[in-house]
């Protein structure tokens, strides 16, 4: 019960600080002293006290989806495994709730998005609608592989891989990391994929779908951008560390310094190269499939091969 | 004899400049086939005269003619049509005095807001259009750009500019100062000061100092050096590659800093003024300026080696936004952006100037892509900051010279004068006509931005929607510049 409600605390407000550590990182590589790691939190408080502007060409959607984006990445983020192991709901098949629960929110954003009749944020639902048709199917793969090799139905099976799977689960064990870096560069819309400080409509992906968005509205989608990244955080960390073998304080530690090590991770990798060009993030996005199909070959070699 | 051939800043009288049939002179531009650099009309008493000025950069000669058209003759039929270079310069002059070129392709409003203006479209189920600005989302000038979609690819853009039109050659005739021509384009203040200034001089019939034509063409080179730096940085910047955007934006400082340092205006405002300079550089200063200006050589360098190895750098760059080199000639692209496409322009060595002897004739791989417009600004960097050096160690030759020759003598009358100048971003090409009280009657201004302009629209085609900012930024053009 304590563990969850920590848990619920972490997923509300580690995301502020996830994204201010990306900052501070890409800060200090551009040799500048940057913002306090708190500046995003402050910004939402910020928005938090606007009202909307809301443009009279858009209808209940537009009105809506903040709200439904939010929700859904929130509750999505209580089916992910976290200090413990442990996720807040904890159910058999939880994955796919978890991805549908996400694709429902990100729906809500594409029609939110396409509801402005603005051509620039057309555009990036379309990209951001294409991206997500090559994550969603990888995703699978590899959830169904761990099962398969585990045969623990939730998101747990992430940390037991390396128990279960032996020397074959180390290389499963880094492929799924490298896709799951992959998934969140992609969705938490980062360089090399999209970039996030541009002010460039045309380029944009994330950014351009919330163009229109403001204040509360506003503050609500860049939250649960941050959630979103929390997310796919945590589910690195369950791979990586066994969590629940080792114990709660042992646990909160590793995670805690994951979600850390991972901020400054894609910090890094965004200030030491550029961002691709539009026809070639597909092809980096598709690096993700093939690492599922490899995952899936090995985990059809352990159960067959002997 | 139907042209008067004549130099850069050097007046010829008006009377002497051949004045032919337009039928002739249209024969003739098209038969002598050299560069436009000018072509616009001017109001005589009962008609109008058109201007034509055309420029031979390997003798590095200008050829200058004109025609007359009465009030009865409003239509001529149009160059346009065998020599695309002149699109913008009928298209101009027939907004300025309502003469229709007969035939011309696209005859649109240049700068003229109450007119209507017929975009081009294409019609189709999956064509779709994108229209971006006037205003846009960073702090930059006003321009419409309107794109025709298929997916992300671009099939075509029309730019529509006009928006920062202030009537700058009309001011030129009312009070013509140094401040106006610094205002014409805020990013080539020195560049304009120049052209301006000399003009003035050649009007004038003042020689000024050498020592003041030293710290002039330095204060050139290091406005130069310190856009090109900032663009490298854009450039960067607009590909999310943080470390170069940071460094350059870091050293781009440290030369306009030193502009700072001999003027007290970071762009070198009031640096320049007709007759020489109103600012020394002593020989303390010299040397603390060379020190920074090694310091920024060396970053300029390390971090663009860095930058053009990054394998994701180079994706972008390379094969993005390409202007092949026939279609650069054929529009008659000027400066960086035309020597990227392998158009071997530079009015500082094409025409005679004692102080640019030197051309650098290293091969430059110009592909015409976003990659060569980056590479030909490093290579420019380096080629300003060595004749910065150069310059600075000739200033003690010309120790105690006078800055300034005061400039109490009337204008020449009657006079037509050529001055260009190579900015950073192309040729700047200022053209003044007194009459006979040796009153400037009219100016003429024309930005490299206003040849260019319709390269990036070019470059564009068939490239994705979401490069069309790496390309601009690789242009980087004057709104202001070519609005006037």
């Amino acid at each position: 019960m304590i563990t969850n409600l920590i848990n619920l605390i972490i997923l509300l407000f580690a995301p502020f600080l996830v994204i201010g550590v990306i900052k501070k990182t890409k800060a200090f590589w551009a040799g500048r002293k940057g913002v306090s790691i708190w500046q995003p939190l402050w910004d939402f408080v910020r928005l938090m006290k606007k009202d909307c502007v809301i443009s009279n060409t858009t209808t209940w959607i537009f009105r809506l989806a903040p709200l439904v984006i939010f929700a859904t990445t929130l509750v999505a983020g209580l089916f992910v495994p976290m200090i413990n192991g442990q996720p807040v709901i904890n159910m058999e098949g939880g994955f796919i709730l978890f991805a549908y629960i996400l694709g429902f929110g990100k729906f809500f954003a594409l029609i939110s998005a396409m509801d402005t009749g603005s051509s620039f944020e057309g555009m990036g639902a379309s990209r951001e609608a294409c991206f997500t048709t090559i994550v969603e199917p990888a995703f699978f793969i590899i959830m169904a592989s761990l099962i398969a090799l585990t045969g623990n139905y939730t998101f747990q099976s992430l940390s037991m891989i390396l128990e279960k799977a032996g020397v074959m689960g180390i290389l499963i064990t880094l492929l799924a990391v490298l896709a799951l870096v992959v998934m969140l560069l992609t969705e938490c819309c980062r360089v090399p994929v999209d970039d996030p400080t541009t002010h460039l409509e045309l380029t944009m992906i994330h950014e351009v779908m919330i163009l229109d968005n403001s204040g509360q509205d506003l503050g609500l989608i860049t939250w649960a951008a941050g959630i979103k990244m929390v997310i796919l955080e945590s589910l690195i960390a369950a791979l990586l560390i066994p969590m629940h073998l080792i114990g709660f304080w042992y646990s909160a530690l590793c995670y805690v310094a994951a979600l850390f090590v991972i901020a400054v991770f894609v910090g890094t990798l965004e200030s030491c190269i550029a961002r691709l060009r539009m026809s070639h993030v597909f092809e980096f996005i598709f690096a993700m499939s093939s690492f599922a199909l490899i995952i899936l070959s090995l985990t059809a070699i352990r159960i067959y091969g002997n | 004899m139907n042209w008067i051939i004549t130099e850069n800043n050097k007046p010829v009288n008006l009377q002497d400049i051949p004045c032919l049939d337009i039928n002739d002179l249209r024969k003739e531009i098209i038969e002598i086939k050299k560069r436009v650099v000018g072509f616009f009309g001017d109001k005589v008493f009962d008609g109008v005269k058109l201007y034509v000025v055309l420029a031979d950069d390997e003798e590095g000669k200008l050829y200058i003619s004109s025609s007359f058209f009465g009030a009865d003759k409003k239509s001529y039929e149009s160059i346009t049509k065998t020599l695309p270079a002149f699109h913008m310069f009928e298209r101009e002059f027939f907004e300025q005095y309502g003469i229709e070129p007969l035939g011309h392709p696209w005859l649109k409003p240049v700068r003229d807001h109450k007119k209507e203006y017929p975009f081009f479209e294409i019609k189709g189920e999956e064509i779709h259009q994108v229209g971006v600005g006037p205003i846009h989302a960073g702090v930059i000038e006003p321009g419409h750009f309107r794109f025709m979609c298929n997916g992300e690819k671009v099939y075509d853009l029309e730019i529509r500019l006009g928006y920062q039109n202030r009537g700058v050659e009309d001011l030129f005739v009312q009070n013509p100062t140094n401040q106006l021509a610094e205002s014409v384009c805020g990013d080539s203040v020195i560049a304009y000061n120049l052209a301006y200034s000399r003009a003035m001089e050649a009007l004038a019939g003042i020689q000024i100092s050498n020592r003041a034509q030293l710290i002039r063409l330095i204060a050139l080179e290091m406005e130069r050096a310190a856009i090109h730096i900032g663009d490298l940085g854009a450039i960067a910047g607009d590909t999310a590659y943080q470390m170069g955007a940071a460094i350059f934006g870091a050293t781009r400082t440290l030369v306009i800093n030193s502009l700072l340092e001999i003027c007290g205006s970071r762009f070198g405002r009031g640096l320049i003024r007709v007759g020489g300079v109103n600012f020394d550089i002593s020989q303390e200063l010299a040397e603390n300026i060379l020190k920074t200006l090694e310091k920024v050589g060396d970053d300029v360098k390390r971090t663009t080696t860095t930058m053009l190895k990054s394998p994701t750098v180079i994706s972008r760059l390379e094969r993005t936004g390409v202007v092949s080199f026939e279609n650069a000639k054929a529009l008659g692209l000027v400066g960086p952006a035309g020597r990227a496409s392998g158009v071997e322009l530079d009015t500082r060595f094409d025409f005679p100037d004692k102080w640019f002897l030197d051309k650098d004739d290293k091969k430059f791989k110009a592909a015409g892509d976003v990659y060569s417009r980056t590479r030909i600004r490093y290579k420019e960097i380096m080629q300003s900051l060595s004749l910065i050096r150069k310059f600075m160690k000739m200033l003690p030759d010309f120790e105690g010279e006078a800055l300034y020759i005061s400039c109490t003598n009337a204008l020449a009358s009657d006079k037509f004068v050529v001055s260009m100048t190579e900015g950073w971003r192309g040729e700047v090409v200022q053209t003044f006509i007194t009459d006979n009280d040796g009153k400037i009657t009219r100016c003429k201004i024309k930005d490299p931005s206003f040849n260019n302009w319709y390269g990036l629209a070019m470059a564009v085609r068939n490239n994705g929607i979401s490069d069309f900012p790496l390309c601009n930024k690789s242009f980087n053009l004057s709104y202001c510049g070519n609005d006037l």
